[in-house]
């Protein structure tokens, strides 16, 4: 690349095809073409479409445990299953839904296209990981069949050593679900550093990838720590090993350090690429560019990194010394600075821009509203006294739901609205879209607000009983979550409705700045149809929309189109 | 792109994302080497809790070493290293088109391989016969101290574990002969070869921590 970029490159404008008659869609045909595909696109929509299941699956098991708590005492299902249902609900909502969801599913498709290139470094890697990942879910799912779980999905010692439920399939489950998450990472580094068209610099990359790039970091740095200590507890509970269980000189809370070590960076695999689908939605829609690029580009980095160094905060009443418990408060106070740096430097990009309210921007308002009190809640419980206060109450259930759910569901949707154009090549309903994007955000609120209330006054988390002075609130947020879930049925229902029904979409429907959109909707096969040149950066809407679709001028040079078309 | 032409004659390796050889070389080492960061933070687990259960129990770890054999553990030492001498002859020749004494080298490195897991199934076995199990099965009474099974839960684990990545690059080496042997490799397209060298020197390297931090406590 640098010896080519070094001579001069002739370039040209290339005119997008806004109805394609050849798209990655029907490139192939048959089950085949999309179960063994090495398209980065295709793989992107496996994803997906997986993560939507297991949303809907997890969704279900929480409508379950809302409907439950309807009474104090006992409503539909025993105490045990109760247990059984949170566990499966946070297990399959965290490693099958929100890990793999924006990374594995729109960072897939995107990331190729947003740098120009064919696909990712090693596509073949990239279907065995969605294969690893379908692995991993027949683990959980053998687990759920042979007696489930019932530990909670942090699989605590030394409970999980002592259980008669199904741990070791499950553990096995997340062993396996973090090498498919290792690969996703591993292809996204790759495939950033080698793999850029002419002219993409560092600073000329879209902040989604700068987001998903701190990610890969942190999944390529955390998971393999999961994956030994997961092991070590089945080692654990199959041969009594002896390194968590205290009975026999074990240490529980070494259990507790090494889980946290992974999944409290984890989080920020959760959330860091939400961040990086704002940068683009608020950019877009307020049709202005970025404020802050390198700012909010670097704090994804300084994110990734703090991240690794906050996890004993999980731990203050778990026994670690009080030490341990100050240095790690004081370092979680640390995460919310450059958390705050993209909030502040996003509502500067709104500030005198020409705010488009499209469905996306509704999403992304409402992640900033949602996400700045889960935030905040989070410093709150980060400080030692409160968290002694408030450890293990339903205010740590609304922190992380308003976080993980106001947050990276919030921005999943958004990107989802925002790239369904170019996904699908049609147009989802603008009216319906805004009509949903109010009902979840208002009973979102409705669920978990009344859970902050709560849980300050003392209700624990993961209880079946509860005493009647809370009965009032508990009922609030079933019903809230029953609306919400009727907001996600609402927006199956359109969608589905715009794959037949929609109106066929423009290349560019948003006036985008971004490479992605550069090329027809849905895309080719191999994304581009010449190589791009990128002269620009993604966000500068003041240049005219021409000097964004430029390409290497010459034909068969580069990529070598015409030479691989056929053996493809 | 330059160089393009110039390998027209070999470039089938070459996959259709790619722009040229390089390219796709630099890319698939990058790979690599990202994994075998991973690979170090998977062992590094274990290493963490080895720390922290030598510096609780140091007596434990005196005692219970006593019972490792040093002169089979020095072997399989001299052995693994030698291994990653003969995988580092093999890149070599196959850089230089020596295809032939390439696959003897790999040849060599897996048979040196076998040796190593050879001695350590002495090793087990022996273990196994005087009781020492890992975990609840520990019945062997010869170390006087309450957490001997501990001390050999973790040996079991981080040799086990050290051990199946032995035969996974067993398999891994026996792969790049095969290859290796239809003529899929040479001096234009070698990574794979280089690649499963990288993977080679990780698993050896584990073993030179492992050797003193598991047989030579003194």
């Amino acid at each position: 690349m640098a010896e080519s970029t070094a001579k001069t490159l002739k370039i040209r404008e290339f005119p997008i095809d806004e109805n394609p008659k050849h798209t990655y869609l029907n490139a192939e045909k048959g089950i085949l073409s999309w179960l063994l595909t090495v398209d980065h696109k295709r793989i992107g929509l496996l994803y997906l479409g997986s993560i939507t299941l297991f949303f809907f699956v997890g969704g279900v098991l929480a409508l379950l445990l809302r409907t439950e708590l309807l009474t104090p005492a006992q409503s539909i299902i025993d105490a045990d299953t109760y247990n059984q249902i949170f566990t499966l609900h946070g297990a399959i909502m965290i490693f099958l839904f929100i890990i793999p969801s924006i990374p594995a599913a729109l960072g897939n498709f995107f990331l190729p296209m947003m740098i120009g290139a064919k696909d990712v470094a090693f596509p073949r890697l990239n279907l065995a990981s969605w294969w690893i990942y379908i692995l991993g879910a027949l683990f959980a799912l053998y687990s759920i069949i042979s007696g489930a779980v019932d530990t909670g999905w942090t699989f605590y010692t030394p409970y999980s050593v002592q259980t008669g439920t199904a741990v070791v399939s499950m553990t096995m489950a997340v062993f396996v679900l973090g090498f498919s998450s290792i690969l996703t990472g591993l292809n996204f580094i790759v495939t950033l550093h080698k793999l850029r068209s002419p002219g993409l610099t560092w600073s000329k990359m879209p902040l989604f990838l700068w987001s998903l790039y701190a990610t890969a970091i942190i999944q390529i740095l955390a998971t393999p720590v999961l994956a030994i200590t997961v092991l070590l507890l089945a080692m654990e509970r199959i041969f009594g090993i002896g390194i968590f269980d205290p009975t026999m000189g074990g240490d529980p809370v070494l259990y507790q350090h090494f889980f946290w070590f992974y999944s409290h960076p984890a989080v920020y695999i959760m959330i860091v690429p939400a961040f990086g689908i704002m940068s683009e939605l608020i950019s877009t829609f307020s049709r202005k560019t970025i404020f802050g690029y390198w700012a909010i580009a670097l704090s994804s980095l300084a994110i990734a990194f703090i991240g690794f160094l906050v996890w004993g905060h999980h731990m203050f009443v778990s026994g670690q010394s009080e030490l341990s418990s100050v240095v790690f408060s004081f370092l979680t106070f640390f995460v919310g600075v450059p958390t705050g740096i993209k909030i502040f430097n996003w509502v500067a990009t709104m500030y005198k821009g020409s705010i488009d309210l499209k469905t996306p921007m509704l999403y992304a308002l409402a992640f900033l509203f949602l996400f700045t009190i889960g935030g905040i809640t989070g410093i709150m419980i980060g400080a030692l006294s409160v968290n002694v206060h408030l450890h293990d109450t339903y205010y740590i259930v609304a922190h992380f739901h308003y976080v993980m759910m106001g947050g990276t569901v919030i921005a999943l949707l958004g990107g989802l609205h925002y790239w369904w154009p170019k996904m699908t090549g049609r147009m989802y309903s603008e009216f319906w879209g805004r009509i949903t994007c109010g009902v979840i955000f208002v009973s979102f609120n409705m669920t978990f607000l009344p859970q902050f209330i709560m849980g300050s006054q003392g209700m624990p988390r993961r209880y079946f009983n509860y005493v009647d002075q809370f009965q009032g609130l508990h009922q609030f947020s079933t019903i809230g979550s029953y609306i919400l879930g009727i907001g996600f049925v609402m927006m199956a229902v359109y969608l589905v409705w715009s794959l037949f029904k929609g109106p066929k979409a423009p290349s560019n429907p948003w006036r985008s700045r971004s490479l992605e959109w550069m090329t027809s909707s849905p895309p080719s096969h191999h994304n581009f149809e010449y190589t791009p040149v990128i002269l620009h950066g993604p966000y500068d809407h003041h240049k005219p929309m021409r000097e964004f679709r430029m390409g290497v001028a010459q034909e068969a040079a580069g990529h070598g189109e015409t030479v691989e078309h056929e053996k493809t | 792109m330059g160089n393009q032409i110039a390998e027209a004659d070999k470039k089938s390796h070459l996959q259709h994302h790619f722009v040229d050889s390089d390219q796709q070389f630099e890319s698939s080492k990058l790979g690599m080497w990202i994994f075998l960061v991973t690979e170090v933070l998977m062992f590094g687990g274990l290493f963490v809790a080895y720390i922290i259960y030598r510096s609780w129990h140091p007596d434990l770890f005196y005692l219970a070493a006593k019972e490792l054999d040093t002169a089979l553990g020095a072997t399989n030492t001299v052995v693994l290293i030698a291994s990653s001498l003969t995988i580092a002859l093999a890149i070599r020749a196959v850089q230089l088109d020596k295809i032939r004494s390439a696959i003897n080298y790999m040849a060599a490195t897996v048979a040196l391989a076998g040796t190593f897991m050879v001695i350590k199934y002495f090793e087990y076995t022996d273990k196994f016969a005087k009781g020492i199990f890992p975990g609840a099965g520990y019945t062997y009474d010869g170390i006087d101290h309450d957490m001997a099974a501990n001390f050999f839960s973790i040996y079991y684990m981080m040799t086990g574990l050290h051990g199946i990545h032995v035969v996974i690059g067993m398999g891994l080496i026996t792969w790049m002969i095969i290859k290796a042997k239809k003529g899929f490799v040479h001096s234009g397209y070698y990574t794979p070869v280089e690649n499963t060298g990288l993977f080679w020197h990780l698993v050896d390297i584990i073993w030179i921590f492992l050797f003193p931090l598991l047989y030579l406590i003194d």
